[in-house]
């Protein structure tokens, strides 16, 4: 009987961490200190998983598709860290404005970017996993947060919920106008995804997805070597700034680093030390994201 | 004040009778108006079907945006409908009865307008069907704890019984209908009449459906847009995950209705005639309920802005900060000026019993209230919690055209629905004339009663 079966099984279903017996919860850390703001990352992003290049009409309105893109941020030198888009329309934000020829636009200082490379930070208490009417978004046992392209009507729901903002919804068929050869340099590991559907970071699931088989046919199964997955922007990031992996194996390199700035999932668990570079990005909305940043040292003297 | 007069029943029937023959030619030009807009309003759908929704500038942060207000903006202008029907037939106020009708057609049409726009919205829009839960080999099941699977479930359950309501309501004005009508319209009416012959165990079985009817729509109308509330509360979003939201709404929803009540009220009295029967008693009384419904959307309103900035929240104060000076002031200022400022003129007596008045503030409360909408779902969004992706985005043509095309839907569909049937209840009309008379004629008795007592003790006086 379901009911009782229901009954019987409620604590499971009141479980705080739904799949904490499962041997992988991939996981991020990124060092701001080593982030150049090159772009690197967004380029090998680009090129790993079949995303299109919108161009400039089309990036001015937002329609961008980088699911990984560096932020820029200057410290106000009044130590005001509010933004008001309220006083400064101008501001070009997400480079939506095209205001080089305007000579009342704001301009940024030369020096003093503080960049962030923002990515889907597979979240563990997603927000966009439970507005999904059709339950196109959901959590994987590793901890991913994915999106089932096929599933996907496009109420884009998930991507209003989403604080960090990092889904990318296909308001045009990109791919119509692709000229011949250009389709060979596509990667054959994931699909292209239609207009009308919701796409974002992955974690390059399709490389976790080939290293997890050869772990298979190495003969284990329930665990993959660290450094045997490796993200697109981890392998093209020229300072090593990303480290990922496994964050249920104690021994490797994103656990370590989780460990030593005393980050945990749960951030009401975090005691954290005075002088710890760790924080994971709105982690007070009690998201518990995946990705941990180590916080720019800065020179406040100079 | 004029109060309904004691009409004959026949003129009644003759007069709303009246109101659906012959069109004039004034009919046919609205309606043509509102068929072109709805083509235009296809032809945009068409070329967004085709392009992907970038045609209607959406973009990030702006995933959602004048569809979305829209679909607020009619599921709420069906609910006063409701209210004015199932709500006074449940307190035995009077003065509903000659209005009723129309309401609950608006009520009926603005959500099957309402119910468009979800639709218009998706990204994928052949996928529809994948939202209903219904059975499948593959046993894949929506996600029930997502806000528009219940939006889903709410239209379609208040389409089905807003549109039953109105219908059993009106099957003793189809009889009548039906004995007076020749050709097509015997036929149609014939048909949706059932057979009604007036017998009493007929009309007593019709009061209990329609009372039975009634306490089941009031509860679920409130239900309704709280679920349309619950999109917006249910999301992390500053701004949008708001607790006040369902009865806010709720409040809302009534007053931008009871404003569109107003503004039809005042369209039927003259176009149809109907002086007699929509008085300026009633408009007195619907101003007055109009009035007390906005000064509780009112309080809601600026208890949400007192418990944001209260709060210390910074996302949601800065949010509220960027509505009142932001990019996108001249909407919330509108909204305040329109829907905060404007109805207190219905607290003087002359302004509510003046009908050209009402007609026009009705006209700008419903403005009001359409910004309103509009300022829920876009400046939230447009300074979310993520600084770098801060942008503000107005609506394009194609999303300002469908707008303007669901007007134009609506109107199409209660032109044609005054024309083939009767907007104003006769059967309840001559209820209300009955018991006016009845009332009157005790007084009558009453009085006669008195002066024959007094003669009685003057007699007795003098002896």
């Amino acid at each position: 009987m379901a009911l009782k079966r229901m009954l019987e099984n409620w604590s499971d279903f009141r479980k705080d961490d739904y799949y904490d017996d499962t041997p992988y919860m991939w996981g991020m850390a990124i060092d701001l200190n080593n982030c150049i703001g090159c772009g690197a990352c967004v380029t090998a992003c680009y090129a790993e998983n079949n995303l299109p290049v919108v161009g400039k009409e089309h990036y001015s309105r937002g329609h961008a598709m980088h699911w990984m893109r560096i932020e820029r941020y200057w410290d106000d030198p009044d130590g005001n860290t509010d933004v008001d888009i309220a006083g400064k329309p101008d501001i070009p934000f997400d480079g939506h404005h095209d205001n080089s020829n305007d000579p009342d636009a704001v301009t940024f200082p030369e020096r003093g970017a503080h960049y962030i490379p923002m990515m889907c930070q597979q979240c563990n208490h997603a927000p966009c996993e439970p507005v999904c009417p059709v339950a196109a978004t959901y959590h994987s046992p590793d901890g991913l947060n994915t999106q089932v392209y096929n599933r996907c009507v496009g109420s884009r729901y998930c991507g209003n919920n989403c604080p960090y903002k990092v889904r990318y919804f296909n308001f045009f068929n990109f791919w119509e106008d692709l000229p011949h050869p250009l389709e060979m340099q596509l990667n054959p590991d994931l699909s292209v995804r239609d207009k009308g559907v919701m796409e974002k970071c992955t974690f390059c699931v399709q490389r976790q997805r080939a290293a997890k088989d050869a772990a298979e046919d190495a003969g284990h199964p329930d665990y993959v070597e660290d450094g045997a997955v490796q993200t697109a922007c981890q392998q093209g990031c020229p300072t090593q700034a990303i480290a990922f992996g496994n964050l249920r194996d104690p021994n490797s390199e994103v656990s370590k680093l989780w460990r030593e700035h005393q980050v945990k999932l749960n951030h009401y668990e975090q005691e954290k030390d005075e002088d710890i570079r760790g924080y994971r990005v709105l982690e007070d909305l009690n998201i518990e994201p995946s990705v941990m940043y180590m916080d720019r040292v800065r020179d406040t003297e100079a | 004040m004029d109060k309904m007069k004691d009409i004959e029943w026949a003129k009644i029937n003759k007069d709303v009778l009246g109101s659906l023959e012959s069109p004039r030619m004034i009919f046919w030009v609205v309606l043509a108006v509102c068929s072109l807009l709805v083509a235009a309003g296809v032809a945009a759908e068409a070329y967004q079907y085709n392009e992907g929704l970038g045609v209607a500038l959406m973009n990030r942060p702006h995933f959602w945006q004048l569809y979305i207000s829209n679909f607020i903006f009619w599921i709420g202008m069906s609910h006063s409908g409701t209210l004015l029907s199932a709500v006074l037939l449940l307190t035995n106020a009077d003065w509903r009865k000659p209005i009723y009708r129309f309401a609950e057609a608006m009520t009926l049409f603005s959500i099957l307008t309402a119910a468009f726009f979800p639709v218009i919205h998706l990204g994928r829009v052949w996928n529809l069907y994948w939202v209903m839960p219904y059975p499948n080999e593959r046993t894949i099941w929506p996600n029930f704890r997502s806000p528009l699977l219940w939006d889903a479930s709410a239209i379609f359950t208040y389409a089905t019984s807003s549109a039953l309501f109105l219908y059993i309501g009106m099957i003793p004005d189809l009889a009548i209908c039906r004995d007076n009508a020749k050709g097509w319209r015997k036929k149609l009416y014939s048909m949706l009449s059932l057979g009604w012959m007036g017998r009493a165990r007929e009309w007593l079985a019709f009061r209990k459906t329609y009372v039975l009817m009634g306490c089941f729509l009031v509860p679920l109308a409130v239900s309704v847009h709280s679920i349309v509330a619950s999109d917006f509360a249910m999301s992390i979003m500053p701004d949008w995950h708001i607790t006040s939201f369902p009865p806010y709404f709720v409040a809302g929803a009534l007053y931008s209705g009871c404003a569109a009540i107003i503004t039809l009220f005042v369209m039927l009295r003259y176009i149809f005639k109907f002086e007699e029967y929509m008085t300026v008693d009633i408009m007195d009384k619907i101003a007055k309920l109009t009035f007390a419904i906005a000064m509780v959307w009112n309080f809601l309103n600026f208890s949400e802005y007192a418990s944001i900035w209260y709060s210390n929240d910074m996302y949601e104060k800065e949010v509220l900060i960027q509505k009142l000076i932001g990019p996108y002031w001249p909407v919330v200022w509108g909204m305040l000026l329109c829907s905060t400022v404007a109805p207190f003129a219905m607290a003087f007596e002359k302004f509510r019993q003046n009908m050209w008045a009402m007609f026009v503030l009705s006209i700008i409360i419903q403005l009001g209230m359409w910004l309103e909408r509009f300022q829920i779902v876009s400046p939230p969004l447009a300074s979310n919690h993520e600084p770098w992706t801060w942008a503000v985005v107005w609506p394009g043509t194609v999303q300002m055209t469908i707008t303007a095309a669901s007007f134009g839907w609506f109107t199409m569909l209660f032109l044609i629905f005054c024309k083939v049937f009767p907007s104003v209840s006769m059967y309840e009309v001559k209820e209300l004339v009955f018991h006016h008379r009845r009332v009157s004629a005790r007084s009558e008795i009453e009085d006669l009663d008195k002066e024959k007592e007094e003669a009685l003790r003057a007699q007795e006086g003098v002896a």
